[in-house]
């Protein structure tokens, strides 16, 4: 049985929610088993039933008023009871901020082998091998499960959200929870709206410090913003406090995998690449010919990002308005 | 207040990776290696934490004897101890392991940790070490002050950030924002050599996996020029060939 963690945030699944419960159906698919997912928090049976569209056969509802913020010590418990009392041998999360904070307590709690930033199906050929991204990005390796229950973290916007038109019948669980497993107490969530999270933004336009100084930023966020992008930055300019840390890519900030990046007035250093060459589409813009971001770009401009941003500003809000 | 800091010793970030033995081992030829940078904003903040209110910062690695230079460079930054257990870090559940024994058996306040490895990626050993201590966890912290036995802490969430409080003992992880590391100075190198460096063996042998090869990314195709003067074709060319957008 394939076990998936329904991951929500006030009461809504996100995609990255629909796209590892359609990854764990298709483990179970091709295993002829399963694929259960669990929900933690207050989510209405709607939404919890529409999870059989992308492909899960049951979904366990734990909810209780302590498990209303998220919280890794009771949710990891909840989620592993569920997954023990199931009988799963694969276990699925999203390689997300909450998904991350439970994944490791629940590989130890169910003494099972753990890969993260997974992106690939397990082969079963000779072993349990999945393909997970290391060096930030720099190269990918290879890891045999070898544990009888097994724990992956797959990277968001990796994978498909399938449909699979089932009917899931949702039944409920108390995951086994007492007060002792609530001993870190979430104070305030602020979260920023409005604005696509970095993490989970498809479109990404990304600057650096060809842009001269923050005050010039104005150009792409509206880019940004016409296009339904996040924004980001280089290392140099959230060091420089142009921008938020929040906003910085790269090996030693987030790493990234949207379907297009586009990097203005970055010259791409080794160090920057890892952190985004798994976008699918690279847009390049920079004065220098010889930037090295060139030899990783699908798209380039050589040019002056101040000449260049307001043509292509423009255009895709001509595109935008007539889409 | 004793502070306990997983050191995990990486290549710099400038390394080009490349790998040997058939793409099975990364190849360390002419690679300098540096302390995890994310664990040095943890110990950076141990220290910060110690010289306010007292304490003992003890830097731990999981590694073979080419971590020394790393771990003597905690000890130059300014941690008061540090312990290495002998074996190679073969993956987070085994690195928590060793470093959960030595736990139990010291006993530590405050365990803090890198948000990941820049080399693996895993992000996992804050997880499965508290797990494995039965104590809480919280990942990704962008601040943390400690009073009175209780942890503040703000931390990344997905899309925004949280204000949580613990009591101690916890695990938590070092994001970015944490603190800025510190540079060692003169004193702190000279002290370092003479700082214990204690060398434990490992303890259980517990196998959960294993890494079976390694492989670089495709080249890119190559890169299509587009003319500055005509740069709104970008526009067309994301939405008619590319079609992202």
């Amino acid at each position: 049985m394939i076990l998936v963690y329904a991951e929500s945030i006030d009461g809504n699944f996100k995609k990255s929610t629909f796209e590892a419960v359609s990854y764990a159906a298709g483990i179970a698919q091709s295993n002829g088993t399963q694929c259960v997912a669990v929900s933690i928090g207050n989510v209405d049976d709607v939404k919890l039933a529409e999870l059989g569209n992308y492909g899960a056969d049951k979904v366990v509802a734990v909810n209780s008023a302590k498990l209303a913020v998220f919280n890794a010590e009771g949710y990891a418990k909840a989620f592993a009871t569920v997954a023990a009392a199931e009988g799963a041998t694969v276990v699925v999360v999203s390689n997300t901020y909450s998904g991350k904070a439970i994944a490791g307590r629940v590989a130890a709690k169910l003494k099972a082998g753990i890969a993260s930033g997974v992106i690939s199906i397990p082969n079963t050929s000779n072993g349990f091998v999945v393909r997970k991204t290391v060096f930030s990005g720099k190269a990918f390796a290879d890891v045999n499960l070898t544990t009888p229950v097994k724990v992956l973290a797959i990277t968001p916007n990796t994978f498909d959200t399938n449909t699979f038109g089932k009917t899931a019948t949702v039944t409920t669980a108390d995951g086994g929870l007492s007060d002792a497993d609530f001993i870190t107490n979430s104070v305030e969530v602020s979260r920023v709206t409005g604005k696509i999270p970095l993490t989970e933004a498809e479109l990404v336009v990304s600057a650096g410090r060809g842009m001269k100084g923050p005050e010039h930023w104005g150009i792409i966020e509206e880019l940004a913003q016409v296009l339904g992008a996040a924004t980001a930055c280089s290392k140099p300019v959230s060091d420089m406090h142009w921008r938020p840390h929040s906003e910085h890519v790269g090996q030693t900030g987030i790493t990234i995998k949207p379907n297009l990046y586009i990097a203005i007035g970055i010259s791409g250093a080794i160090q920057h690449l890892a952190g985004v060459s798994s976008s699918k589409v690279i847009v390049a813009i920079n004065k220098d010919p010889e930037a090295p971001f060139f030899k990783a770009a699908d798209y380039g401009i050589v040019g002056d990002a101040f000449d260049v941003l307001p043509k292509i500003l423009d255009a895709a809000k001509k595109l935008k308005a007539a889409n | 207040m004793k502070i306990l800091v997983c050191i995990s010793n990486v290549p710099d970030t400038t390394t080009k990776v490349t790998f040997t033995d058939n793409n099975t081992k990364f190849n360390t030829a002419g690679v300098q290696f540096i302390i995890n940078p994310y664990d040095e904003l943890a110990l950076t903040r141990a220290l910060e934490i110690t010289e306010k209110q007292g304490g003992t910062v003890t830097a731990i690695n999981v590694g073979l004897t080419d971590a020394e230079p790393s771990i003597r460079k905690a000890l130059a930054i300014g941690a008061n101890d540090a312990v290495r257990i002998n074996a190679e870090p073969v993956d987070a559940y085994f690195v928590a392991e060793q470093i959960a024994a030595y736990e139990k058996a010291e006993q530590f306040d405050l365990i803090l940790t890198g948000r990941e490895s820049i080399d693996y990626n895993g992000g996992l050993v804050g997880g499965l070490l508290a797990e494995m201590l039965g104590i809480p966890s919280v990942n990704v912290i962008t601040s943390i002050e400690v009073e009175n036995g209780v942890a503040t802490m703000e931390r990344d969430i997905d899309g925004g950030k949280e204000k949580v409080s613990c009591k101690l003992p916890l695990v938590a992880s070092a994001q970015k924002e944490l603190t800025e590391p510190r540079i060692p100075n003169m004193r702190g190198i000279m002290a370092a050599r003479t700082k214990p460096l204690k060398v434990v063996e490992v303890s259980g042998d517990l196998k959960t996996s294993a890494t079976v090869g390694f492989e670089l990314p495709a080249a890119k195709g190559g890169v299509k020029l587009i003319p500055a003067e005509q740069a709104e074709q970008l526009i067309d060319l994301l939405h008619n060939e590319a079609k992202v957008i």
